[in-house]
């Protein structure tokens, strides 16, 4: 079983050099801290920024400069600086490769809840649904069981939707899943000494998995 | 030359009135019109709209409107970091329309550019669609969504000049420029505030026929929301 940086750590994984990327907040922050040597990856934060680099060292704060958790961060060499609008055309427009982000439940089908919880406290949907809503490609990092003991895998999403038939790839402290085209969740990897039977313990939703499903290997 | 010289954010909000809509700029508290927020609290004018990205802290930025009881809506895509917005909007005092981050700053982009609405995915299927048309266009669905149409935009900038011109400062530029675009009235306060002529023309991020009044602000705070740091190794 994984914890947070296992997660992010596989994640990191699937990344590709030259691509430009957006991560959430929460777990995916963590992968930019597991980014393979040789790998050049660009970093995008939604409130316009291109090439986010590290936070400052101490002393070096600039209130300026912040990321979308609204933490100070620096820029690297190559960075630029856009305005809000811009930053969404490009997400829009699919210029971002990979687009990183948590989710409360994704379902057989690909849709995603990640927003909202009736009865509590709506904080709001920030960028998340314009992401959902465009990204050609969204991995989706999260814990395979709510606080409840309750699969967050499902056949359908109980809460408010953030977005429709958007999800092809999760990755929990159990398991690497595709979400399939025709619907279903495709075991791909197991999280080391996990078993198949424990997963599908875990997933509400339809399970695929073949007889040997391959440890994840880091 | 035009001058859009006021002499402060007193002037600068004269005519703001009860129940306007105002565009307010910033992103969390980065880049946000600090002195016109303060200029807006002692006027104590009420029952306004604001369309903002975000509503301040409890005691810094929209957040300082909101113990005053001076906001009847908030327009926003992410509230979280207020107790009293918390508070009146469980007990019904202020109404909140949350919408996603990308449509709020393009329904801006839209009023500034001319364009009565425009079409986006975001929220295609949820909530967010209730009410709204939907188009598909080359087999993917879209909202349409309409431009803002706000009185006032009143934003931040960290330079300007007497005709209005802008310039921002790293991130703190996020719905500014947008903004700056979209209001009938648009209010710029500036940390710095020079002769036309100064501002290199190729710079500048705002044109000033956008512009309607520009002060240099004081004392800004620059409130930092998550000071986050790594330590020299």
């Amino acid at each position: 079983m994984l914890d947070k940086n296992g997660i992010a750590q596989r994640i990191a994984r699937e990344i590709r050099d030259g691509y430009y990327v957006n991560l959430g907040i929460g777990i995916p922050t963590l992968v930019a801290n597991y980014i393979p040597e040789g790998i050049n990856v660009v970093l995008q934060s939604e409130n316009g920024l291109l090439g986010m680099g590290p936070f400052p060292f101490e002393g070096d704060e600039d209130a300026d400069l912040i990321n979308a958790g609204k933490q100070t961060i620096t820029t690297l060499p190559g960075s630029s600086i856009f305005d809000s609008a811009l930053s969404f055309g490009m997400i829009r427009s699919q210029k971002i490769d990979l687009t990183i982000l948590g989710a409360m439940e994704v379902s057989e089908n690909g849709d995603i809840a990640n927003w909202k919880i009736p009865g509590k406290m709506v904080k709001g949907m920030g960028g998340a649904m314009d992401l959902v809503a465009s990204a050609k490609n969204i991995i989706v990092a999260m814990q395979h069981v709510n606080k409840a003991g309750e699969s967050k895998l499902l056949p359908k999403c109980t809460l408010p939707l953030t977005g429709v038939k958007c999800i092809k790839k999760i990755v929990t402290e159990l398991a690497v899943l595709d979400v399939l085209p025709e619907g279903g969740f495709k075991l791909i990897e197991r999280a080391p000494g996990v078993s198949v039977d424990f997963i599908r313990q875990a997933t509400l939703g339809k399970l695929f998995a073949d007889d040997d499903v391959p440890e994840m290997v880091f | 030359m035009i001058n859009k010289v006021v002499s402060g954010a007193e002037e600068a909000i004269k005519d703001i009135k009860d129940g306007d809509t105002l565009m307010l700029g910033g992103f969390g508290l980065c880049g946000i019109p600090e002195n016109c927020i303060t200029a807006l609290v002692k006027k104590g004018v009420k029952e306004l709209t604001c369309i903002s990205n975000n509503a301040g802290v409890d005691d810094f930025g929209i957040g300082l409107m909101l113990q005053q009881r001076q906001v009847k809506k908030m327009i926003s895509s992410y509230v979280g970091e207020n107790a009293e917005f918390e508070r009146q909007l469980l007990s019904g005092e202020l109404e909140v329309e949350l919408i996603p981050q990308g449509t709020l700053a393009t329904r801006c982009m839209a009023a500034g550019y001319g364009m009565p609405a425009i079409f986006t995915p975001a929220g295609v299927g949820t909530e967010v669609a209730e009410g709204k048309e939907v188009r598909n266009f080359n087999g993917k669905d879209y909202l349409m969504e309409y431009a803002f149409d706000a009185e006032f935009a009143i934003v931040k900038a960290w330079k300007g000049d007497t005709a209005g011109n802008l310039i921002y400062r790293s991130t703190s530029r996020n719905f500014n420029p947008v903004m700056a675009m979209a209001g009938k009235v648009t209010i710029a306060e500036v940390e710095e505030l020079v002769e036309a002529g100064e501002l290199d023309p190729d710079q500048v991020h705002t044109p000033g026929v956008f512009v309607h009044r520009i002060f240099q602000g004081a004392n800004y705070e620059k409130r930092i929301e998550q000071r986050t740091v790594r330590t020299r190794g």
